[in-house]
């Protein structure tokens, strides 16, 4: 079965993926943090079997303390789950179905984390999947509730709805042109915030980026979604915009053949120097300079990650054996590419 | 700048957050961001909202001393000083118990409170019911305002109807 992020979907060129997460806890027990392993287990267990009698969809059940610390950091490389969830394994699980669009983290935060990802802007479709799966839940469970602020939660910034919608966004021009700190000034104003999907402090990588919202109480999960999908779709017409203006330049042009060459033939390639590039030949790609489909980088994005990278190799690898390795990689997937 | 953690070594990750409008910023060196888990790629994802939390607690409900005895949450045992110091609530009983208590903090983190989206099952058609007349008749105001007759009509008959049922 085809991963959900092989696809591409609705404005592909500049969303990779939309996700929708809701935050739930059961009434009847403590908060995982109150809870010891044994307890989680059970609220784990329970989540599951309520789950895996209905009809929502075929899950795997993944105990995370099953899994080596490089298959748990892989899932947190595709987005799978969170990178915490990742790094503290004892007493939490993972539903999670086949094409990887329906993950369900159990006792990360809250007890529930629903997540449902879709290629592309998909942000009501994605919302319709996470609220069936939810209700299904809701029906056979005791969620923590109240009238007048909403879904409990753990922490309390996420009281209300407990939703948080993202999309993915590649913004190559607009990182170029410096404008992302003045979009994320403006976006927060609205109720929005936007940071680096990959890596932090040394800045974003690959000029992917999420943006999400950040309101949930006194607000409707579909004033949220529309909220959203209006400044996304904004966003979108920004980059295509300055994608025209910078592309106009022979030098900007040359740089994207270039990345395609480095990428069609070195022998060592670093993750941060492959999300680079990457980037580049994506931007060709989604102006129509390289004829080189979307699906085939965010594929290679999502492939060469360093952890994912272990994952399939079964085994830890040293950092330039892992450079050979995704230059390797890189070589063979763009080879086939015709241009 | 200097790190705003150990207050000694010069301060090279700056993150920002915004949670519901509110800018928080925090300015730290190396080591400080590598033990609060900003080092790698688990960075941005595992951010500490339950501090930023803890701190906007704190400020607003300094803790009485010495006075009656602790008030606890009969399910988990939380106190409310556990929750301010943690920044974690304890379970869904903890914020019924300390729901006074709590108000002013999730006013200035939220803006307003009240709840507007989804309803739990649980909770019964008893609460569905006012709610979906509310925005009905909401709807109904502004259809009438836009002069928009065939709407309200509508509206007017799925009022009526949910009226009924009672």
């Amino acid at each position: 079965m085809n991963k959900w992020y092989i696809e591409k979907g609705d404005q592909g060129d500049i969303v990779l993926s939309t996700r929708i997460r809701l935050a739930r806890n059961l009434n009847d027990y403590p908060f995982p943090a109150r809870l010891d392993a044994k307890g989680r287990q059970t609220v784990n267990e329970l989540v599951r079997d309520v789950l895996l009698k209905g009809d929502t969809g075929t899950f795997g059940y993944i105990q995370m303390s099953a899994l080596s610390r490089a298959q748990a950091v892989s899932l947190a490389e595709r987005h799978l789950i969170s990178p915490e969830f990742a790094s503290h394994a004892e007493g939490r699980a993972l539903l999670l179905t086949e094409d990887e669009a329906v993950s369900i983290m159990l006792c990360e935060e809250d007890h529930i984390r629903l997540q449902v990802m879709k290629a592309g802007l998909a942000l009501h479709e994605a919302y319709d999947m996470a609220d069936k799966i939810d209700s299904f839940l809701d029906s056979k469970l005791h969620y923590a509730f109240d009238e007048r602020i909403g879904y409990l939660t753990q922490c309390p910034t996420n009281l209300g709805t407990a939703m948080r919608a993202s999309v993915m966004l590649h913004l190559p021009a607009l990182t170029r042109l410096g404008q992302i700190s003045r979009l994320a000034a403006t976006v927060s104003k609205l109720g929005l915030t936007i940071r680096g999907a990959y890596g932090e402090g040394s800045g974003p990588k690959g000029c992917l980026y999420q943006l999400s919202n950040q309101i949930t109480l006194g607000i409707t999960e579909r004033a949220a979604l529309d909220n959203l999908q209006a400044i996304t779709l904004q966003m979108i017409n920004q980059e295509r915009e300055a994608q025209k203006a910078m592309l106009k330049a022979p030098e900007e042009e040359d740089k994207i053949w270039r990345a395609l060459g480095i990428l069609r033939s070195a022998r060592l390639l670093s993750g941060d120097e492959f999300m680079e590039l990457a980037s580049t030949v994506r931007l060709g790609s989604a102006a129509g300079i390289l004829d080189i489909k979307l699906e085939t980088i965010n594929e290679l994005i999502v492939n060469m990650q360093p952890a994912t990278i272990n994952a399939r190799e079964g085994r830890n690898l040293g950092a330039n054996e892992r450079d050979a390795v995704r230059a390797a990689g890189v070589r063979e997937v763009l080879k086939e590419a015709a241009v | 700048m200097v790190c705003q953690n150990c207050g000694l070594n010069e301060a090279t990750t700056h993150i920002k957050r915004v949670i519901n409008g509110e800018m928080a910023e925090s300015h730290l060196c190396p080591g400080c961001a590598a033990n609060l888990g900003y080092g790698d790629i688990f960075s941005g994802f595992g951010l500490n909202l339950g501090e930023i939390f803890s701190g906007l607690i704190g400020n607003s409900n300094p803790p009485l001393r010495g006075e009656a005895p602790v008030k606890r949450c009969r399910r988990c045992g939380c106190s409310f000083e556990d929750i301010a110091r943690e920044g974690k609530v304890g379970c869904a009983d903890c914020y019924r118990t300390f729901y006074d208590t709590l108000l002013p903090s999730l006013q200035r983190i939220h803006g307003r409170i009240h709840h507007n989206g989804k309803i739990a099952a649980e909770q019964g058609e008893d609460n569905t019911k006012p709610r979906q007349l509310e925005k009905l008749k909401e709807e109904l105001r502004e259809a009438v305002n836009e002069q928009n007759f065939e709407l309200a009509a509508t509206l007017r008959d799925q009022i009526k109807e949910l009226e009924k049922e009672d």
